[in-house]
């Protein structure tokens, strides 16, 4: 019986995928930044990690005033204190990074061949404190953002530049990405791409829609909503959260996968994480 | 360019030396440091009381050689970025009301030996409302005022 | 509240702007807490001096509607580079905090 349905299903899903030569990712993500600039003709391509503040001078004059000395100045000092604090056994977190952890955050999230996922630099961080003898941090805010913000910090500056390597694992761990975000989904029926392809630029209420492009170089950020920093992942709960949909737990296999295509997306922008966002 | 400004803030950050010790070895008591608070004017449910609590009176000129750099529209009103600037001789003190606020009265600079007219802050706002920046100079009171539309609601609010 | 206060001094030409980041919850008295539908006591930074040479450059006086995390900047002259500012706040609860930063 449960074969018959495995069978059902594979059947099913190989019925759904059109019979026409599937879009590479490097085409796909020339395709998706050709789209903003085609959307934004007067945005200057760089200006894309600024988010909806690369759209609207009088947001962005608001914004420019909290970067002035901005939120997250907080969470660097204590990411790089805690990031430099030794665990009980005496290593720290540098043993577990290429590079002693410093400006390596355009390479992620990256595809690992050995265990066959995604790792995204929070991920990593939780698996250096457990190989370590270390309990793990919670994924959403705290000390993994502190953490994750210094190291963002380190890499200001650095180029994305998410690889997909040649692994029939790797891509569909992209499609399962890029479905997340193409897929309608919660009562409000919409996706990722509704939102931050079709609309960004509107406003939702008092909000400006940011663009896609660009979106994850910031993190992770320090919303005025939140009154804290939080991760990329607590962020795509709260978008689905948003269209009523269910949320995915951060870190989940699902949430990896979206943010290693959206990250794949804005290949050759640069890292300019922490942000902050009202 | 980002790196830059990765060492300026670094830098910046290093030329602190940060105390942090509490009261018992500065000069600052609570007592001393409270009386100061004008309570009444804080606590003034009108821009004329707070004024009148706060400054003796409510008897305002506009002019226009004061500036407040705020939004047309705050992106969220719990942090509303205001800077006012002027160039009034003789400044003893800067406030700044938000009219529509349940207790107006949001902040008084006192402005001591050498400081310019010059203050910044953030700000909450609990709906649209006018932002009244009162300047007083040689005991007269000079003001200048600023709409700020708040909105709720949409992904960030 | 140890380490509270973030501040950086700037001279150009003869003006120094001092820019300060306070940590602190600036609680208004008027939230409620999510969980328990209780309200939140008031909970508010009312005075910050900062101080030059021993002398009071500026005396911020503030009310709950200063947002969370307060950001504080203002201008003054009559400072050299290596000069020690010093600023310092009271809270409402009789709380608080003080830090140095040198002119640079």
């Amino acid at each position: 019986m449960k074969q018959l349905l495995t069978m059902a299903v594979a059947v099913g899903l190989m019925g759904s995928v059109p019979i026409v030569a599937q879009a590479t990712p490097e085409q796909d993500m020339k395709e998706y930044q050709a789209h903003y600039h085609k959307r934004f003709p007067n945005v200057p391509h760089d200006d894309f990690i600024n988010g909806l503040y690369a759209l609207d001078p009088e947001k962005r004059s608001q914004w420019e005033a909290i970067e002035d000395f901005p939120p997250y100045t907080v969470a660097v000092e204590e990411g790089e204190k805690l990031f430099n604090t030794p665990f009980a056994n005496g290593k720290t977190y540098a043993s577990c990074f290429k590079n002693g952890g410093i400006g390596i955050k355009q390479d992620y999230p990256y595809f690992d061949t050995k265990t066959g996922q995604v790792k995204t630099i929070e991920l990593e961080i939780n698996e250096c404190r457990v190989k370590n003898g270390e309990k793990p941090l919670g994924y959403q805010k705290g000390d993994i953002a502190s953490i994750s913000a210094y190291m963002s910090w380190t890499s200001r500056g650095n180029t994305i530049n998410v690889k997909i390597p040649n692994d029939p694992r790797a891509l569909a761990a992209y499609e399962s990405g890029k479905e997340h975000y193409y897929a309608k989904r919660g009562q409000l029926n919409m996706s990722c791409a509704d939102c931050h392809v079709s609309y960004p630029g509107y406003y939702v209420r008092a909000n400006i829609l940011s663009p896609g492009l660009g979106q994850t170089s910031h993190f992770p950020t320090f919303r005025s909503k939140w009154q804290n920093m939080g991760t990329l992942h607590r962020r795509y709960g709260g978008c689905n959260r948003q269209v009523r949909a269910a949320s995915f737990d951060p870190q989940s296999e699902e949430y990896r996968n979206l943010e290693y295509f959206h990250t794949y997306m804005s290949n050759g922008l640069e890292i300019n994480g922490p942000g902050s966002r009202m | 360019m980002n790196s830059l400004k990765r060492r300026t803030f670094l830098k910046g950050t290093a030329a602190i030396s940060s105390v942090g010790f509490a009261l018992g070895a500065g000069l600052l008591t609570p007592r001393m440091v409270l009386a100061a608070w004008p309570k009444s004017a804080f606590e003034s449910k009108s821009v004329d009381d707070a004024l009148t609590n706060l400054a003796g009176s409510a008897d305002l000129s506009t002019n226009e050689q004061i500036q407040i750099r705020a939004p047309d529209i705050a992106e969220n009103g719990n942090v509303v970025p205001i800077t006012v600037e002027t160039n009034i001789a003789n400044i003893e003190s800067i406030s700044i009301l938000t009219e529509k606020n349940a207790s107006p009265l949001t902040a008084s600079f006192v402005l001591g030996a050498g400081a310019e007219g010059f203050v910044a802050t953030r700000m909450k706002m609990g709906k649209t409302s006018d932002v009244i920046a009162v300047v007083k100079a040689d005991g007269k009171l000079h003001s200048s005022r600023k709409e700020v539309k708040v909105t709720i609601g949409g992904c960030g609010g | 509240m140890a380490n509270s206060i973030r501040m950086r001094a700037n001279l150009e030409g003869d003006v120094t702007t001092v820019r300060a980041l306070i940590s602190h919850p600036m609680e208004t008295g008027m939230m409620k807490n999510k969980k328990t539908g209780d309200l939140i006591p008031a909970h508010f930074i009312q005075e910050v001096v900062c101080e030059h040479n021993g002398n009071t450059v500026l005396t911020s006086l503030w009310g709950p509607a200063i947002s969370t995390n307060p950001y504080l900047s203002f201008r003054f002259s009559g400072a050299k580079k290596g000069d020690t500012l010093k600023m310092s706040w009271v809270d409402n609860k009789g709380e608080s905090d003080s830090a140095e930063a040198t002119v640079a």
